[in-house]
């Protein structure tokens, strides 16, 4: 079992580095450099393009660029060597002058701690959306569960069948025009994100999606526990009907629930940044957006390359708990 | 004893009857007595007639300026945030620039039914063939199918079209059809494999069952197995996967469109593809505080575009696989 889990974590290398090479040549890819169509307008002449390419290495090779970005390079200034992607050197951001790309997405503000970086922040929303679709999500399944057919269960599986077809960005928007523009509650564009209040509609507009899903979710994995011989087995030994519910039933049911937490977690990271932008949310997901917008090449390659080093992380911890926690689960070699 | 005689033999007949139905002609019978699939197929064929009749339906022509006639809300509202009265003539209202939501939303919904369709048919061929030799021969196309799944794994769909429309926007393939080729073309590339999979797993369980071997014993070529045997049993799956595929794509659209990356919003009055709701939700999400309406109008839009194809999936799992009914 733990070769399964070496393998899978070692293939996580090569598939980082494919698409960080995907990413490389497509970006690379785009006719002309990241200076020459500059949105301020301010149009870079020939002789800065060349100082600046220099600077940042642009006028090597494409393979020796590949190879600077990801193992690292001889930096051109000084002769020492600089560390790439393998040591969490994302390289020069090309909009945000005298920035890294780390920079931008891991440093908070002076005089902050760390929940207050991009990085923190979308983190902070993310969990926060997790933890209220799972607190929402199961005790919904449960019941509907428990008491099928009954207009709890109608309900739950009502909102659950909106929550998965409506994609969030629609229900950002009604959400934003019934509570924003039309009771007042919030304001629509939150300026002062240390009030509880302005997190409330991202958190709940990120969450539902996974909400609904585990919800449904949890219902089914009940409903087939209901039936199995075991309960049966707990009910006629004269068990108090809480003790089969919490003991014998919750147990069972919930170990599928764990499989959904990685694709969620992965759903809540990569679909935060329509969700950021809307709300003007000062994420992670927002400045990947502002660098598409802007053409910031290197900070749209890292941003993704993190994205998907934290979805594959994601996946891989969940199949890790799943086999941990269920005991009938035996890999085979 | 001659009225039971009689009863018998109408039995027998209803059974006969029941029996020269092909299978295509029963599930048929029971998408059709699922009435949430049928509102489904009502709601799709209205937003096809929509998306092919948006020049004759359209009350104004889409890019036409109306000066003066910026931001009014839709008909219904009697007085907007910012005072204006809606007009009877602008049904749903008008845009910063005055030109009436409703005429664009019409001509937006081209876009996202070309988006749900087109590359839908390159993704079944492609990912039923592929997934046909990988699981019929196993071996290198297995080997193919399976490391290119692990890596798409890895790789979050909408950050690979993002990275792929931004790159290839400016080339000669991103000019073509004002990026709307591009974009069916990245769709497929990456939806292929969920069906190549489904077909792999399929043809893995049939080939194993006695009708493949019997013709094996029999000598039929290959070829005539995969595609006489094994093709029709897999058809079901296909469909029902490639149902639910389509609301995924429409909605990248959309995303896509709003973050500014899809199709580009055109002036030229002769463009079949004038806009798209994803550009539309990109124009109304820049005025949400003067005129939230904009964004509302694309948004319903898309939501009920999605769910229509969201029910017509759900029937047509339950009308091709009655086993699987109830399942994810």
């Amino acid at each position: 079992m733990s070769t399964y889990f070496i393998r899978r974590f070692l293939w996580l290398f090569p598939v980082l580095f494919i698409v960080a090479l995907i990413t490389f040549v497509l970006m690379h890819a785009a006719p002309g450099g990241p200076w020459d169509r500059d949105l301020s307008a301010r149009q870079v002449d020939a002789g800065t393009q060349k100082v600046l390419n220099a600077y940042y290495g642009l006028d090597k090779p494409l393979w020796r660029q590949f190879t600077a970005y990801v193992f690292g390079d001889v930096s051109a200034k000084d002769g020492k060597f600089v560390c790439g992607v393998i040591c969490g050197n994302l390289g020069p951001s090309y909009r945000v002058r005298g920035s890294s790309v780390q920079d931008i997405l891991f440093k908070p503000p002076k005089g902050k701690s760390f929940e207050y970086s991009r990085f923190g922040y979308s983190l902070r929303l993310g969990l926060i959306s997790l933890a209220f679709a799972i607190v929402l999500g199961i005790p919904a399944g449960i019941l509907a569960a428990l008491k099928q057919n009954s207009w709890a269960d109608y309900l739950s599986g009502f909102i659950s069948s909106i929550g998965i077809s409506v994609p969030n960005f629609v229900m950002a928007i009604f959400l934003i025009i019934i509570f924003a523009t039309g009771l007042h509650w919030v304001s629509v564009v939150p300026k002062n994100w240390d009030e509880v209040k302005a997190w409330v509609l991202p958190a709940v507009v990120l969450g539902f999606g996974t909400l609904a899903f585990t919800a449904r979710l949890t219902r089914a994995s009940m409903l087939e526990v209901l039936r199995q011989d075991y309960i049966r087995t707990a009910r006629a030994k004269g068990l108090h009907e809480r003790v089969v519910i919490w003991r014998h039933m919750l147990r069972n049911a919930l170990i599928p629930v764990t499989t959904i937490l990685g694709p969620a977690l992965a759903g809540l990271v990569t679909g935060s940044f329509i969700i950021e932008t809307m709300f003007s949310f000062p994420g992670m997901g927002r400045a990947y957006v502002t660098a598409i917008s802007q053409r910031d090449y290197s900070m749209i390659l890292g941003t993704t390359l993190l994205y998907v080093l934290m979805v594959s992380l994601a996946n891989l911890s969940v199949d890790f708990l799943y086999v941990l926690i269920d005991p009938r689960i035996r890999l085979e070699e | 004893m001659a009225t039971g005689n009689v009863n018998h033999i109408a039995s027998l007949d209803a059974t006969q009857k029941k029996v020269s139905r092909t299978p295509a002609q029963e599930a048929w019978g029971r998408l059709i007595r699922n009435k949430v699939a049928v509102l489904g197929i009502i709601l799709i064929v209205s937003f096809l007639l929509m998306a092919i009749f948006a020049n004759v339906l359209s009350p104004h022509n889409p890019i036409q300026l109306n000066s003066g006639k910026g931001f009014l809300p839709p008909a219904w509202v009697e007085k907007a945030a910012d005072g204006k009265k809606g007009e009877a003539d602008f049904l749903l209202g008008t845009d910063t620039l005055g030109r009436d939501v409703f005429s664009r939303v019409l001509y937006g919904s081209r876009v996202s039914m070309m988006v749900g369709f087109a590359p839908t048919f390159i993704i079944i061929a492609l990912g039923t063939f592929v997934g046909m030799m990988a699981g019929y021969y196993g071996g290198r196309w297995d080997n193919f199918l399976m490391r290119l799944t692990d890596i798409m794994y890895g790789f979050p769909d909408l950050l690979f079209f993002i990275i792929a429309l931004i790159s290839l926007r400016d080339t000669v393939i991103g000019q073509f059809m004002n990026g709307l080729f591009l974009l069916f073309f990245a769709l497929a590339l990456i939806n292929w494999v969920g069906i190549a999979r489904i077909v792999r797993g399929q043809v893995l369980s049939l080939k194993q069952k006695e009708f493949v071997e019997a013709a094996r014993s029999i000598g039929v070529k290959d070829s005539q197995i995969m595609f006489r045997h094994l093709l029709p049993n897999v058809w079901g799956p296909v469909i029902v996967q490639g149902s639910f595929m389509i609301p995924g794509m429409i909605i990248t659209e959309a995303i896509l469109g709003y973050l500014g990356l899809g199709l580009k919003p055109t002036t030229n009055p002769d463009a079949f593809f004038i806009t798209s709701w994803g550009s539309l939700m990109l124009d109304g999400q820049t005025s949400i505080n003067a005129q939230p309406y904009l964004l509302l109008s694309p948004a319903v839009c898309v939501a009920l575009i999605v769910l229509s194809f969201t029910f017509l999936g759900d029937g047509l799992r339950d009308a091709l696989d009655p086993r699987m009914r109830g399942s994810q």
